[in-house]
């Protein structure tokens, strides 16, 4: 496949922190459609690699495309999202003070600029949009609830849910299941699978369970660059991998 | 004394003890001379003043300098009830604390009403100067005798010329010797003779006081009548360059007094910051009443000088641990009753720190009433040590920047080598970690307000000897405080020492050119644009509990 | 739509109650002080008129502050800048309104500058003896100001104790450079001794009850349009960015935008109130820069309760009311009732007076 065709294209990229390299020489790729899964052990870089993509974070040297010519280094946060990159953060943020609804209001695709949204109302089309995913996140019986007063595990869903209004792309997703009982990780491994295909979808995840049972193709990282990458069998039984979870 | 010189242990013992009750209750003859004209200074004319003073140091008295000097400088008194004659300590001051002219020792002191100052006309003093230099010549101490030849090289006469020529023969110190040596070249400059004015012209090329340069200035200029004051156009050369070089070596020096001044305010915003960057920086609160902390050092030094007058050099040294347990106690309150329902709210801290700023402002104003309150600054901070002509540094601001130093390596050293330092560090980058760890974080916060607190107190001791102690004390300098925290980078003890120098620095280089308020204004401007430039200071925080924040 | 409702649309109750106190001063304060004789008891003085305008011109500064404060969570701690140049535009022109009535009776240059020796009238007073042109500099200049400060500031993220400290910084530097002769403001002094505006007296009740009734429906307008941007979206998204900041921007906000934007417009309301509180107060001096002055602000805003509009109005009002009633009746207390004021509001009622009403009601 030509780098044309890639949806997301890292290459070299090193981020330091102080001296010490949080990404170290990364590149990796992500295909449309394609559903990518990250793993690795705690401080590897997978975190600071989606800061990267959604220009949190700027990188002491590499280069991170994403679709047609898009140069992610040289956009801004705002430039990045509407370009059609989603992200959901590993530490649920959402608006604490502002309702459910309100939350997935302004996450909603569409105009960001200060003099329209000072104008701006819900179309009919919107709020039906709305309803849907509050509908699929579960928490139609909350929307007028403030931020503050969700569960761990709703603060996720709505997250989720956030992501879903803007309708990007590429969706980042950083620990999407901590703090979700059983029931609401089939859940979300369903919508993930679901959202792959139309989007392009890259998942964080230290619970392997999940991981196993969504995954097509897995990244392991360590140290900051990728050290093994295939099925999750073959990444299961790959030696350097067995090493850096066990510790041996 | 010569008749009890007969050797062996025991008649010096009992010299001494002679001596020392004579003192008190008997003179010596010598002394007894001494006293007799000191005494007639009371009635005399201002001509026969003149005399007696010559008298005076002819008795070669111990004390002649010193009584001289305090006629000169009106601080000569008698006393009404029994005429007895007595130097004081500062003119015009309300009781007048008494010395005794013989011991030189602290007399007490007395009602300014009960007394009578021994007054001098401008003749009598400049008189009274050259018999003080005079004798002052003769001195064993080397300040005295450079003091006097200083004096006399402003108004030399043959008479000086021919003293000081003889002292030049006998004497050993060599910076006595070489200002006796422009002395006399300053006065071979009138002389006839050219190839002697071309060598003094050389001699005097080395120095750098302002006079020497004036005097040599005069060989460049024209008489009315078109010839040039100094005929030699040789010796003419040599004086424009001589000019040319004491001018340039001024200029280095008074560059460097600069340079000492912006450190020495660098100084004092470093002292008044340090403890805001402890409270602000580690602990992340906006604590509105640092100020007003360093106010109450600062009464707590009057309240020390107070209770100790006789013991006003110590107390400034009593008044340092003073302020900062005085101070600190009132953090420690303050976190206690207030802060620590506040964490995590800067805003809200501002909010209610301000509150106490105003409590602690009005509760002074109701113990000391509203009228500023003078310390006093002891004998041994005032005064300036003089380096050369071009170059004195006032002991003030010297002690200033000392002092800032020691108390920023005390902080560093609390901060690295204690375990309370620790601690502090520990609970300010993972609070939760920390109290896993079974630190008492509870009580950390408190001593670390303490910390802050009480080194705003100590600030408050350096303030009181620079303004006004008053109620507003702390307003005044709360918001330099700040820029300086901010600018160096929250949380960074080194940031707010770097960062303090050079806004001071910064501030006493610009002065000279703009003005004192421009100046400030320009540091306050130039200290916005940084901030844009680096948004959290010279030293940003790290990691990524800062980002968080 | 009932989908519609959010705790952010309150129906506003409270903004109602306090468009009709609004509407109850600017009816009665003149009948009072126009129709009751003054003998009556009932009669409003002059100086009763100017200290209700002064209270709401605070009110209206307030308001500013809790527009960027309560909403979008940025401190501005020298928002008496924004003030006072408002305050500053508006008394050159009644400066230049004097005219010969000066004391030096110079036609063009006010007395500090006949005063100073200066010949002839700086640049930068040009203009001002036309009222229009003075309306348009008291919101330019504090306009211009934030908008270049915030520009600045916003786009470098500047945020939290930082920006606080660097918008004291701003006032303070102003106060300094307004205090020199030389900027041509009239130094220590400031402008005072003002005759009449639009040619009527400033002196007279009349011109004060008139001037009462513009500050009024000035406040009540600026009100309504703080309130209709906190209800709008784009309120959304500075709540948003109060409570979250970088996850606003991820969801594709231009954060310092919106900043920059909501701050401009909250220094011009402050710049309009400084030009409404001179005309009425008669002065205007370098020490209403001072950085105390806008820490002031920012705890009636505490004191009222953050995030509300008109609670910040209230607390502006009712500080400012004990304000001058105790430094009246008892000097001596004054800084200790505010100190501990301020203690116990942030203490005990975070959400101000308005969050204790609103619990009563509730209840
Ligand atoms: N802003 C920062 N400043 C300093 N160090 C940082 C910063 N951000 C990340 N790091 C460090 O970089 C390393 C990689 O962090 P990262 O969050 O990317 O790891 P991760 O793979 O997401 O780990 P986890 O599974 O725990 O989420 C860690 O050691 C972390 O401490
Ligand atoms: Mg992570």
């Amino acid at each position: 496949m030509s780098a044309r065709d890639k949806k997301l294209e890292l290459e070299g990229l090193t981020v330091s922190f102080d001296g010490f390299k949080a990404l170290n020489n990364l590149t990796l790729s992500v295909d449309p459609g394609e559903l990518l899964c990250i793993i690795g052990p705690n401080g590897a870089g997978k975190t600071t690699m989606m800061d990267v993509v959604t220009g949190k974070t700027r990188p002491d040297s590499g280069t991170a495309r994403f679709g047609s010519g898009n140069n992610l280094l040289e956009m801004s946060e705002a430039e990045i999202v509407a370009a059609g990159v989603g992200r959901k953060f590993q530490k649920p943020t959402v608006f604490e003070r502002l309702t459910v609804f309100e939350n997935l209001e302004l996450a909603l695709a569409g105009t960001r600029s200060v003099l329209k949204t000072l104008r701006a109302r819900i179309s009919p089309e919107q709020d039906n949009r709305i309803n849907e995913v509050l509908g699929t996140i579960g928490l139609s019986g909350r929307r007028f609830e403030l931020g503050s007063t969700l569960a761990h595990g709703q603060k996720q869903w709505l997250e989720i849910g956030m992501l879903l209004m803007q309708d990007p792309e590429l969706l980042l997703v950083d620990e999407p299941v901590a703090g979700m009982t059983p029931q609401e990780i089939e859940r979300t491994s369903e919508l993930l699978l679901s959202l792959a295909g139309e989007h392009s979808v890259v998942v964080v995840e230290h619970d392997m369970n999940f991981v196993r049972s969504i995954a097509r193709r897995v990244i392991v990282l360590h140290e900051g660059r990728v050290i093994a990458e295939g099925d999750m069998d073959k990444v299961q039984g790959d030696p350097k991998v067995i090493e850096v979870y066990l510790g041996v | 004394m010569r008749r009890f010189s007969m050797g062996g242990q025991w008649p010096l013992v009992l010299l001494l003890a002679v001596a020392s009750v004579t003192r008190i209750y008997a003179q010596s003859p010598k002394d007894a001379a001494f006293l007799s004209v000191l005494g007639e200074l009371r009635e005399a004319s201002y001509s026969d003043k003149a005399s007696i003073a010559e008298r005076l140091s002819q008795t070669g008295h111990s004390s002649v300098r010193v009584v001289l000097t305090a006629l000169l400088e009106d601080r000569l008194y008698y006393r009404n009830s029994d005429q007895k004659v007595f130097v004081v300590k500062t003119a015009d001051a309300d009781p007048l604390a008494l010395i005794d002219p013989l011991s030189l020792k602290a007399a007490g002191s007395a009602p300014a009403d009960g007394m009578t100052k021994i007054g001098t006309n401008n003749s009598l003093r400049h008189t009274l100067k050259m018999t003080v230099a005079h004798f002052s010549l003769g001195s064993a101490d080397a300040a005295v005798r450079l003091d006097a030849v200083h004096e006399m090289s402003l108004s030399l006469d043959e008479e000086t010329v021919a003293l000081l020529r003889k002292r030049l023969a006998v004497e050993t110190n060599s910076g006595v010797r070489k200002e006796i040596s422009i002395a006399l070249a300053l006065s071979t400059l009138d002389g006839s003779d050219s190839r002697a004015r071309l060598q003094a012209v050389a001699t005097l090329s080395d120095s750098v006081s302002q006079d020497v340069r004036n005097r040599l200035a005069l060989l460049l200029d024209k008489s009315p009548d078109g010839t040039f004051v100094e005929s030699d156009a040789k010796v003419r050369q040599a004086a424009a360059a001589a000019v040319e070089s004491i001018d340039r070596w001024r200029t280095f020096y008074s560059d460097i007094q600069t340079l000492f001044f912006g450190l020495s305010l660098g100084s004092v915003l470093v002292l008044i910051a340090i403890g805001l960057a402890i409270t602000f920086g580690v602990m992340g609160v906006i604590n509105m009443a640092h100020g007003e902390l360093m106010m109450l050092g600062a009464y707590t030094t009057y309240v020390v000088q107070t209770a100790m007058p006789e013991h006003i050099g110590i107390s400034i040294l009593v008044a340092i641990p003073a302020a900062f347990a005085v101070s600190g106690l009132m953090g420690v309150l303050m976190e206690r009753t207030i802060i620590r329902y506040l964490y995590g709210r800067p805003l809200e801290t501002l909010l209610a720190t301000f509150g106490v700023s105003l409590l602690l402002q009005q509760l002074v104003r109701s113990i000391f009433t509203a009228l500023n309150r003078s310390v006093i600054t002891p004998d041994w901070m005032s005064g300036e040590l003089k380096l050369n002509d071009a170059l004195s540094i006032t002991y003030n601001r010297l002690y200033i920047v000392i002092f800032t130093l020691i108390v920023f390596s005390a902080i560093v050293a609390v901060f690295k080598r204690t375990r309370l330092g620790l601690d502090i560090r520990a609970v300010s980058q993972n609070r939760a970690m920390a109290k896993a760890m079974g630190i008492r974080t509870e009580w950390v916060d408190a001593m670390t307000f303490g910390l802050g607190a009480g080194i705003a107190g100590v600030a408050g001791v350096a303030l009181s000897q620079l303004t006004n102690v008053g109620p507003d004390l702390g307003q005044s300098y709360i918001i330099d405080s700040f820029m300086v925290v901010v600018f160096g980078g929250v949380g960074n003890l080194w940031g707010s020492l770097i960062g303090g120098m050079s806004m001071g620095v910064t501030n006493k280089l610009l002065e000279p050119w703009i003005g004192a308020v421009l100046a400030k204004i320009f540091v306050l401007v130039a200290l916005i644009l940084f901030i844009q430039v680096r948004p959290r200071g010279l030293f940003p925080p790290r990691g990524r509990a800062a980002e968080d924040k | 739509m009932e989908t519609l409702w959010s705790p952010t649309k309150t129906g506003d109750r409270g903004g109602k109650w306090f468009l009709s106190v609004l509407a109850l001063i600017a009816v009665a304060a003149p009948i009072l002080n126009q129709a009751v004789p003054a003998s009556s008891p009932a009669h409003l003085s002059a100086y009763g008129i100017t200290l209700i305008g002064k209270y709401l011109c605070y009110g209206m500064l307030a308001l500013a502050v809790d527009l960027i404060w309560g909403y979008c969570g940025i401190l501005s701690l020298g928002h008496t800048a924004f003030f006072s140049l408002g305050g500053y535009a508006i008394g050159m022109y009644l400066m230049r309104q004097i005219g010969t009535r000066g004391v030096y009776g110079d036609p063009v240059l006010p007395d500090f500058m006949v005063f100073l020796n200066w010949k002839s009238l700086p640049w930068f007073w040009n203009g001002f003896n036309h009222f229009p042109f003075a309306l348009l500099m008291m919101v330019v200049a504090p306009g211009l100001l934030a908008l270049v400060f915030g520009w600045f500031a916003f786009r470098s993220r500047v945020t939290g104790v930082y920006f606080s400290i660097i918008t004291q910084a701003l006032t303070y530097a102003l106060m300094l450079a307004f205090f020199r002769n030389d900027m041509g403001f009239g130094g220590n002094n400031g402008f005072t001794d003002f005759k009449d505006i639009l040619g009527f007296d400033l002196h007279s009740d009349l011109t004060r009850v008139v001037l009462l009734i513009t500050t009024v429906a000035t406040l009540a307008a600026t009100y309504l349009a703080c309130r209709t941007i906190v209800e709008s979206r784009a309120g959304r998204v500075l709540h948003a960015i109060r409570d979250a900041e970088s996850r606003t921007r991820f969801l594709g906000y231009p954060v310092e935008s919106f900043k920059v934007y909501v701050f401009v417009f909250s220094a011009v309301i402050a710049g309009i109130a400084g030009a409404l509180y001179v005309p009425q107060i008669g002065i205007i001096n370098p020490g209403e820069f001072a950085p105390i002055n806008s820490i002031e602000v920012v705890i009636w805003v505490a004191v009222g309760g953050r995030g509300t509009l008109y609670g910040a109005i209230a607390g502006a009002v009712v500080v400012n009311y004990a304000k001058t009633y105790l430094t009246g009746a008892f000097p001596e207390v004054w800084l200790y009732a505010v100190g501990a004021l301020f203690v116990l509001v942030t203490l005990f009622l975070p959400r101000g007076i308005i969050g204790l009403v609103q619990t009563r009601t509730k209840r």
